[in-house]
């Protein structure tokens, strides 16, 4: 009897063994707390939403897809020490990099240490990722300090009336300040007069004397470097003081409060997708928008819209999906052969991984958008545009 | 060269800040001052007080008279506090790392109702502002002006002017020889700390006014709040506002006159300018 017993319990852990030989284990964290956790939160919505659906679909290889996050706390220390335990401790197969450029380089380090594959779709600093099995899949651009205040300009030289001022100001947070950085050699280039450039610390609490300090430079267009609420506090500072600039730039703004504020009214960001047409004509995007909304508003985000953020994770899910099916394999070496040599449809569009850094060429995957009667709006380019929307500049 | 209007905004700005600062410090200074109580949760305080004005100013409150359930609310749990302090004999270095630990616990609650994503309180306050020749006067920021000066007039008369002041700042310098002269130490403590809480609550409403909330933003006012602490003394009424006003009117005019990003240096500077060149007072 008691040998019985002994022979069941045996065979339960063969089979518990057995289930877990035969999930894909895909690790990753995310900022789920911390000064980051509010973009982070958007991410771990969007990745349940795919990992659920993938394991409907039979998951990878016929694999069930295990995904293992965890909380790095907004903190580039220990994301790197959650990407060790992810590799050593759990085991994982498949590595997604976390949220934001620090803790991206963090985990890479770490990825290029044990040669694992590692997907990421936040890392706005190409320069700083050499890693040759390292996949960018949010759409970034190799030169984004070129590309994207060049995307940014062609849309404004095309407002109602283009601007020949400019006031940019950015905060330090590593990728806005490196891409603003170069938006002055692009408007120099293109004859745009810099009337004031200010810097502040990622963090900073009183947008007063800056908001002062732009309202006497009087540009024709503000340039703000910012990231969350940073260009928000700044407009808000604008708005007490009385003063609107007539077009107004943020680089990777919290959508939601932005879109709620009266001084976010025309606001401009940038983006890769937003829930309108053309990119709800996929269906595979329009499906994804419908859940996201439905699951972000059940998770208590005030802002439950597809936008930049959700997409890019999406694309991400998309892209390691693509690969192992391609590959026909999990192995990291066959799977960075593959995508190599193959591009990957999207919901953000086609990523390809051809420059020696992986990153995309220019940056054909970004779009300016707009803040109009509190909606996001794509205004340029003019063929990815809302129906009947275009930039506005009061 | 800058203009007058430049300077007198980026004054007012400062002035508008460091009031903020006073409001914030008044409390902590205060328990730590007059209790030995070092309440690093004043600030996670402050941010719940922030996030319950949002919630109840959505069911219709004015976020003003939400006031009047906040304020109460968080005087209780002040003096409860207190209670659970004195109860086990807690010294002021383990406040420290208690209170801390409490701030984690608020912040988790905070992110557990309502998410890490931002929350931003839309008042029609927001929309007023009084102009004064080129001067601009946003009504959230006077608000918190004139509560940081009236709060901060108010305890200082309290302080030195009552028998509840005088028996507190008894008990704070000797509590055996104010206890034998009929103070009751254990009422004024748990009083206090119910005051100083009670204030953490009243900034929340200002932080609510002026700013976007998240819950991480916790973290981002302790450093220059413990500048003003220090620089205003321990256990002033006072002091946190006039430090804070200090600072918050140089980190302006730094902004206005230099580079933005050199504005976070000054808080500090002062701060390490004053332990140099008056140790004495601390």
């Amino acid at each position: 009897m008691k040998l019985g017993k002994l022979w069941g319990a045996l065979a339960l852990v063969g089979l518990c063994a057995a289930a877990q030989a035969q999930t894909v284990k895909i690790g990753s964290t995310l900022a789920l707390t911390g000064p980051l956790s509010a973009t982070g939160a958007v991410h771990k919505v969007a990745g349940e939403i795919y990992v659920e659906e993938l394991n409907k679909r039979g998951g990878l290889l016929g694999r069930k897809v295990e995904w293992v996050l965890k909380d790095d706390q907004s903190r580039p220390d220990l994301a790197r020490t959650l990407y060790e335990q992810l590799i050593t401790v759990d085991k994982v197969d498949l590595l997604i990099g976390p949220y934001a450029t620090a803790n991206i380089v963090a985990a890479v380090g770490v990825a290029q240490r044990y040669n694992k594959i590692i997907w990421h779709h936040t890392a706005g600093v190409p320069s700083l990722l050499k890693y040759d099995m390292q996949f960018p899949t949010g759409g970034l651009p190799a030169d984004p300090e070129v590309s994207l205040p060049e995307l940014v300009f062609d849309a404004v030289a095309h407002a109602p009336k283009p601007p020949k001022t400019v006031a940019i100001v950015t905060s330090k947070f590593p990728s806005v300040h490196f891409i603003s950085v170069g938006a002055r050699d692009v408007a120099k280039k293109r004859g745009l007069q810099e009337v004031t450039f200010l810097e502040w610390e990622f963090g900073n609490r009183d947008y007063g004397a800056i908001a002062a300090r732009v309202k006497e430079a009087n540009p024709d267009f503000l340039f703000i470097g910012a990231i969350g609420v940073e260009g928000l506090l700044l407009v808000d500072a604008l708005r007490k003081i009385d003063y609107t600039p007539p077009i107004h730039f943020h680089m990777f703004p919290a959508p939601g409060p932005l879109a709620k504020a009266p001084a976010g009214q025309h606001a401009l960001a940038l983006t890769t997708f937003e829930q309108h047409p053309p990119f709800t004509n996929n269906p595979v995007a329009a499906s994804f928008v419908k859940t996201f909304n439905d699951r972000a508003a059940k998770a208590n985000l005030p802002d439950n819209q597809v936008e930049l953020q959700a997409a890019g994770s999406f694309a991400t899910w998309q892209t390691i999906e693509a690969a192992v099916n391609g590959a026909n394999s999990i192995d990291d070496k066959a799977l960075a052969a593959w995508l190599k040599k193959h591009p990957v449809d999207t919901i953000i569009g086609t990523l390809r991984w051809e420059t020696p850094s992986n990153y995309m060429p220019g940056a054909r995957l970004y779009k300016v958008k707009q803040l109009q009667d509190g909606k996001w709006l794509v205004v340029w380019p003019p063929e990815f545009a809302a129906p009947g929307a275009k930039l506005l500049a009061p | 060269m800058p203009s007058v209007g430049l300077l007198a905004q980026s004054l007012a700005s400062g002035v508008f800040i460091g009031a903020l600062y006073g409001l914030l410090g008044l409390g902590l200074s205060l328990a730590w001052g007059l209790l030995g109580q070092i309440n690093l949760a004043h600030f996670a305080l402050a941010f719940l007080g922030a996030y319950l004005t949002y919630q109840l100013s959505l069911a219709g409150l004015d976020p003003l008279v939400t006031l009047a359930f906040i304020v109460p609310a968080f005087f209780a749990f002040g003096a409860a506090l207190h209670w659970v302090f004195a109860r086990f004999a807690v010294s002021a270095f383990n406040s420290l790392l208690i209170t801390f630990g409490l701030t984690v616990i608020i912040e988790a609650g905070i992110q557990w109702i309502w998410s890490a994503d931002f929350r931003r309180l839309e008042s029609h306050y927001g929309d007023v502002r009084y102009r004064l020749g080129a001067l601009y006067l946003p009504l959230p920021e006077l608000i918190t002006l004139v509560l940081a000066v009236a709060l901060s007039l108010a305890l200082w008369a309290a302080l030195r002017y009552t028998d509840f002041g005088k028996a507190l700042r008894a008990s704070a310098e000797d509590p055996a020889i104010a206890q034998a002269f009929g103070v009751n130490a254990s009422a004024l403590a748990l009083l206090l700390s119910g005051i100083s809480a009670a204030l953490a609550g009243v900034a929340g409403l200002c932080i609510a006014l002026s700013y976007t909330l998240a819950p991480s933003q916790i973290y981002a006012w302790v450093g220059v709040v413990f500048a003003v602490v220090m620089l205003g003394g321990l256990g002033s009424a006072l002091g946190p506002l006039v430090a804070g006003i200090i600072i918050g009117v140089s980190e302006a005019l730094t902004a206005a006159f230099t580079a933005p990003s050199w504005a976070p240096v000054v808080s500090f500077s002062l701060l390490i300018a004053l332990l140099l060149l008056r140790p004495e007072k601390f």
